[in-house]
């Protein structure tokens, strides 16, 4: 039978909160990143042919895996920077559930072409 | 009884990664309340943890598979474009819904929408999965990280329905078909 593991206690956290604050924000900074290529991809030619990676997926392709090479480069820098540091963990949640929600709104295509 | 290849590539992709996803969201957030928040429970054991990393990693797995083969494997065919002179669309899904006002929706909005808000749900979920595994049990003394692990599975369920809702709906509008003939089983007479 499993026991439970009481190292770190609820009043004595064991790990500083950094890597998951690190793991947040980019998440957050990646959402918003493929949501302004989309735009930009909608409403620039140029950006549009830029992105077509992969020509059978057309600019789907280079918006998404910029968009995933951005979060993935972001988190390892904040990561990197973080790791062993405990950050405000309320303005990295704020941060990144509003830039969710505005990548949530800006792919909506109604609200896309009001840019 | 017969399907055609990319008839089953659609349902692989929608079936087997993205339902798939969908009833494991329900799970992950229940797992995720009791484990972390609620203050009935108990505190979990290595087993309970164990499991919850293993499921979070596997719910990681079936996202990206939705959205890889869904931008990789069946979009191409949907938005495939037709040679001039062609008279039937039913192998280009995209210009039969672009060739009516009645059905245009399903792709300037369904399809436009979709193509990008799938990709949401794999990184909101791989982020939730990183933090519980990075955390495990001690996740229980950083509440901030409790809450954004749960709303970030709760974006990804939502992200994950919306492309799985007008998948199917579009799919049914305008089904992915051709490729070759996959024989399932001979009908038997009565």
């Amino acid at each position: 039978m499993n026991k439970p593991n009481h190292a770190g206690s609820p009043a004595n956290p064991t790990i500083p909160n950094g890597s998951g604050a690190a793991a947040v924000l980019a998440a957050g900074i990646g959402a918003f990143a493929l949501a302004v290529l989309a735009v930009a991809g909608d409403k620039s030619a140029l950006v549009k042919t830029s992105l077509n990676l992969y020509p059978p997926t057309g600019p789907l392709s280079g918006v998404t895996s910029v968009a995933v090479l951005l979060w993935v480069l972001t988190w390892a820098i904040l990561d990197w920077r973080w790791r062993s540091r405990s950050v405000a963990m309320r303005p990295v949640n704020v941060a990144a559930l509003v830039l969710l929600g505005l990548s949530l709104l800006m792919t909506f295509p109604p609200i896309v072409d009001l840019f | 009884m017969e399907i055609t290849s990319r008839g089953l590539w659609t349902l692989i992709h929608g079936m087997g990664f993205g339902a798939l996803y969908l009833l494991a969201c329900s799970g992950a957030l229940v797992e995720l309340y009791r484990s972390t928040i609620s203050s009935v429970s108990q505190e979990s054991t290595r087993g309970q943890q164990r499991f919850l990393n293993v499921y979070l990693i596997t719910m990681a797995v079936l996202a990206w598979a939705a959205v890889l083969s869904g931008a990789y494997v069946i979009y191409p065919w949907y938005r495939a474009v037709p040679p001039p002179g062609t008279t039937g669309l039913a192998m280009y899904p995209q210009r039969i819904l672009m060739s009516s006002a009645a059905t245009i929706g399903w792709h300037t909005l369904g399809m436009e929408w979709k193509e990008h808000v799938a990709w949401f749900a794999p990184m909101s979920i791989t982020t939730a999965a990183f933090v519980v595994i990075r955390y495990g049990r001690d996740l229980r003394n950083h509440p901030q990280l409790r809450t954004a692990v749960i709303c970030f599975t709760l974006v990804s369920f939502l992200a994950a329905g919306i492309a799985g809702i007008f998948g199917a709906l579009i799919n049914k509008q305008a089904p992915v078909q051709g490729g070759h003939v996959i024989q399932l089983a001979s009908g038997g007479g009565k």
